[in-house]
C-alpha cells in the first residue's frame, strides 16, 4: 500500500513532468489565464521570437483595466485593453473581452464558465489566482518572466511548498462569513504566517461552505502569505459546475476521477491549525495589513500588546488616522464598496442587499459585480434596485476598486469600508484608508455612516 | 539580461515590515512600457514628498529591509522598478513568495537574514548609506563592518550568475514536455476545455 498522500501531493504528482537536482519541479499547466497586465510577459514572448506554445488551454480575460461606470476611457487604459486584444488575435487565444456576455474578473469567471476543474493546475499573472483552488485545483499567482514561460512551454518550474491544513469546526455564527474565517486565520498567523505554504481549508465549517464562500476563503490566502489555498472538491463542487459552459462532456467520468482528491485520513501536514468557527464574530482590519484585523466588538490595540508588530502598527494608525483604544463599531466612513475577486460574487451580492433592503445607505457607494453574468443575476433577483433605492452606485463589471487601475479611486484621506482582499497603503487611492470586511459588513457600514456589526440589522430577516 | 557574481557599492536601510508590492510601485504606473525605465517609480507614493527618505538622497546597490518584503500582489514591475533604480540584491527576513521567485529571473538578489542582524544592520546604516560588498559565489557579504554569510539555493545562483530566467532552462526538456501532454489528455480527457 502507498503511504498516505495530501491533497496537495496528489495534484502535485499529477503535474509533475520531472524533478531538477534541487528538488525543483517542471509542472504541466492545465488553464493558463492572461490578463491585460500580461503585456510584459507578450513582450518578453516577442522578443525571443517565441509563439504560445499552447492557445487553446490559454484564455484571456479584460478585468483589471475594465471601465465599470460609462463614460470615456483615458488612453492609457484604452491601450492596455487594446493590446491584450492583439496579443490574443496573433496567438489565437480565446478572449473575453468587454462586448463578451461572459465578461468578468478573471477570479470569477474561470469558475463561471467551467474553466476552472478539480485536478487541474491554473496559473495567472495575479496572487489571487488561489481563489481556484476553492475546486481542488492546484491554483497560484506568477510573475510576468513566468507567464512568458508559461506561454512558450505550458509549463512551469516550482518548489513543491509545505503542506498546511487549517481546520474549522464548529458552526458560523448567523453573519459570520468566509470573509470573517479568513481575516480572523489571518490576524492570527500573521500575513505571513503560511510562507513557504499551501494551505488546504478543512473541517465541518468548510464543508458547509457554498462554493462562492469557499473561493473568498482560498482567495484570501495569498494574505496569509501563502501561494495556494485548497479546498478537496465534493458534491457542492460537483453540482456547481454541471451544465457549466466548458464543464467536461463526459461528466460523470471526470467527477468519479475527481472523486479521489482528498486528503487520505492518515496524511501527514508539515503544520496544522484548529479554529472553532463558533468564535469567529465579523471581522474588520484595523491597519495597513491584512493582519491587522480584529473582531468588529474589540477596540483598536494598544501598541504594547503587539510586541514585534507594534512599529508597523504605529505607523498604520498614523497612515489610518485612527488611536489605539477607539472602539472599532463607531469608526465613521466617507464611502462603501462591495465587489472584487474577493466578493463580487452572487452570493455577496445577496447578502449585502438583505442588509440593504429596505434602507438608506448614510455615505455613497459603488457596488460592482464580479462578472457580466453575476451583474444579469443580480438584476433579475432584484438585488440592483435594493442597491439603487439604498442610494448606492450599481456599476459594471470589473476589478474596479480592488485595484483602482481603471480609475475607480478613493480621495487621499478618505476612509472606505470594503470588500476587498488588501488594505495597503494607497491600495485604492493615494492616501486612501481601506477597512476590509464581509459584503454584509461593507452593507451595515453603509446603512450606519460607520463600521459596525451587522448581527443586529440580520435579525427577522432569515 | 546580464548576470552578476560580485558587487561593491552602497546599502541602505528601509525600515518597517510588510513593505508590499503596492508600495515599491503603485498600479497606476504599471501600463508604461518597461523601455522607458521604471526606477522612477520605485516608492513612488512613499518616497515623493517625504524629504527624509532615503531614497531621496542615495542611490544604493544593496537594500536592507523588514520581514515579508514584496509581499502582496504578483507585479513583477515591483523589481523592475527595484531593477530601474540600480538595486541588485535585497536582504531581509522573509520574502513574499511569487516576488522572491520574479526577483531571481530580473538578477535580483532577494537573500534571507535573521531578524537580529537585520536589526544590526539597520541600527549601523541609520539613515545614511554604508559600504556593501555581495559575493554570490562565496554566498557571503560585507555590510557597514558586519561580515556575514546567507544561503542560496543553488540554482538560483545559477541563474543569477548567469543573466538567465528559467525559458533559458527548460527549452531542453520540450520532447518530456510534449510526451506528458500527451499523456495527460490521453488518460483524462476531461482535462482539455471544450465550449459546449
Amino acid at each position: 500500500m502507498s503511504a498516505p498522500m495530501t491533497l496537495l501531493d496528489k495534484l502535485w504528482d499529477a503535474h509533475e513532468i520531472l524533478q531538477r537536482d534541487d528538488g525543483t519541479s517542471l509542472l504541466w499547466v492545465d488553464r493558463h489565464l492572461v490578463h491585460e497586465g500580461s503585456h510584459h510577459a507578450f513582450a518578453k514572448l516577442k522578443e525571443r521570437g517565441k509563439a504560445v506554445s499552447n492557445p487553446g488551454l490559454t484564455f484571456g480575460v479584460v478585468d483589471h483595466y475594465a471601465p465599470t461606470r460609462g463614460g470615456a476611457v483615458a488612453p492609457d487604459i484604452e491601450r492596455m485593453m487594446v493590446t491584450l486584444g492583439e496579443n490574443a488575435r496573433t496567438h489565437g487565444i480565446r478572449l473575453f473581452d468587454l462586448m463578451d456576455p461572459g465578461q468578468g474578473i478573471v477570479h470569477v469567471i474561470g469558475p463561471e464558465q467551467g474553466l476552472t476543474l478539480p485536478g487541474l493546475l491554473i496559473n495567472c499573472g495575479d496572487s489571487h489566482t488561489s481563489t481556484h483552488g476553492a475546486f481542488g485545483a492546484l491554483a497560484f499567482g506568477v510573475g510576468a518572466t513566468e507567464v512568458a514561460h508559461i506561454l512558450a512551454t505550458q509549463t512551469i518550474w516550482q518548489k513543491r511548498p509545505r503542506a498546511m491544513r487549517i481546520r474549522f469546526d464548529g458552526v458560523l455564527q448567523a453573519g459570520v462569513t468566509a470573509k470573517d474565517m479568513a481575516l480572523h486565520w489571518i490576524a492570527l498567523l500573521g500575513s505571513d504566517g503560511a510562507q513557504g505554504h499551501a494551505v488546504e481549508y478543512a473541517g465541518s465549517a468548510v464543508e458547509t461552505l457554498s462554493m462562492e464562500a469557499r473561493m473568498t476563503l482560498c482567495n484570501l490566502s495569498i494574505e496569509g502569505g501563502a501561494r495556494m489555498g485548497m479546498v478537496a472538491p465534493d458534491a457542492v463542487t460537483f453540482e456547481y459546475l454541471r451544465g457549466r459552459p466548458f464543464a467536461p462532456s463526459d461528466f460523470d467520468a471526470a467527477e468519479a476521477d475527481w472523486r479521489a482528491l482528498s486528503s487520505d485520513a492518515e496524511a501527514a501536514f508539515d503544520r496544522e491549525v484548529h479554529i472553532d468557527a463558533g468564535d469567529i464574530a465579523p471581522t474588520v482590519t484595523w491597519g495597513t495589513s491584512p493582519e491587522e484585523a480584529a473582531p468588529i466588538t474589540a477596540r483598536v490595540p494598544a501598541q504594547d500588546s503587539l510586541g514585534s508588530k507594534a512599529a508597523h502598527a504605529r505607523a498604520s494608525l498614523d497612515y489610518m488616522g485612527l488611536e489605539a483604544g477607539t472602539p472599532l463599531d463607531g469608526v465613521t466612513v466617507d464611502q462603501v464598496f462591495i465587489g472584487s475577486c474577493t466578493n463580487g460574487r452572487i452570493e455577496d451580492l445577496r447578502m449585502a442587499a438583505k442588509v440593504l433592503a429596505g434602507r438608506r445607505a448614510r455615505v455613497p457607494g459603488l457596488v460592482s459585480p464580479g462578472s457580466s453574468r453575476v451583474k444579469r443575476q443580480a438584476e433579475e433577483e432584484g438585488l440592483a434596485q435594493i442597491f439603487t433605492d439604498a442610494g448606492l452606485e450599481w456599476a459594471g463589471a470589473g476589478c474596479s476598486m480592488w485595484v483602482g487601475m481603471n480609475g475607480d479611486l478613493g480621495e487621499s484621506g478618505k476612509r472606505c469600508a470594503s470588500s476587498t482582499n488588501r488594505n495597503f497603503k494607497g491600495r485604492q487611492g493615494r492616501g486612501a484608508r481601506t477597512h476590509l470586511m464581509s459584503p454584509a459588513m461593507v452593507a451595515a457600514a453603509a446603512v450606519a455612516g460607520h463600521l459596525t456589526d451587522v448581527r443586529p440589522m440580520l435579525e427577522g430577516r432569515g | 539580461m546580464s548576470g552578476w557574481s560580485e558587487l561593491s557599492g552602497d546599502a541602505v536601510a528601509l525600515r518597517g515590515a510588510n513593505i508590499d508590492t503596492d508600495q515599491l510601485i503603485p498600479a497606476r504606473f504599471m501600463s508604461q512600457p518597461r523601455a522607458d525605465g521604471y526606477g522612477g517609480f520605485l516608492l513612488h507614493d512613499v518616497r515623493v514628498g517625504d524629504e527624509g527618505h532615503p531614497l531621496n538622497h542615495h542611490a544604493p546597490q544593496v537594500l536592507i529591509a523588514g520581514r515579508n518584503f514584496g509581499s502582496g500582489s504578483s507585479r513583477e514591475a515591483a523589481v523592475y522598478a527595484l531593477v530601474d533604480f540600480g538595486v541588485r540584491a535585497v536582504f531581509a527576513p522573509s520574502f513574499g513568495d511569487i516576488f522572491a521567485g520574479n526577483a531571481v529571473n530580473n538578477g535580483l538578489l532577494a537573500a534571507q537574514i535573521d531578524e537580529e542582524l537585520c536589526a544590526a544592520l539597520m541600527e549601523a546604516l541609520g539613515d545614511g548609506a554604508g559600504a556593501a560588498r555581495v559575493d554570490l559565489a562565496a554566498g557571503c557579504a560585507a555590510i557597514a563592518g558586519h561580515d556575514f554569510d546567507f544561503t542560496l539555493d543553488p540554482v538560483r545562483r545559477e541563474k543569477l550568475v548567469n543573466g538567465w530566467d528559467d525559458i533559458d532552462l527548460t527549452g531542453q526538456h520540450m520532447d518530456k514536455i510534449t510526451e506528458f501532454c500527451g499523456a495527460r489528455f490521453a488518460a483524462h480527457p476531461w482535462a482539455m476545455p471544450t465550449p459546449q
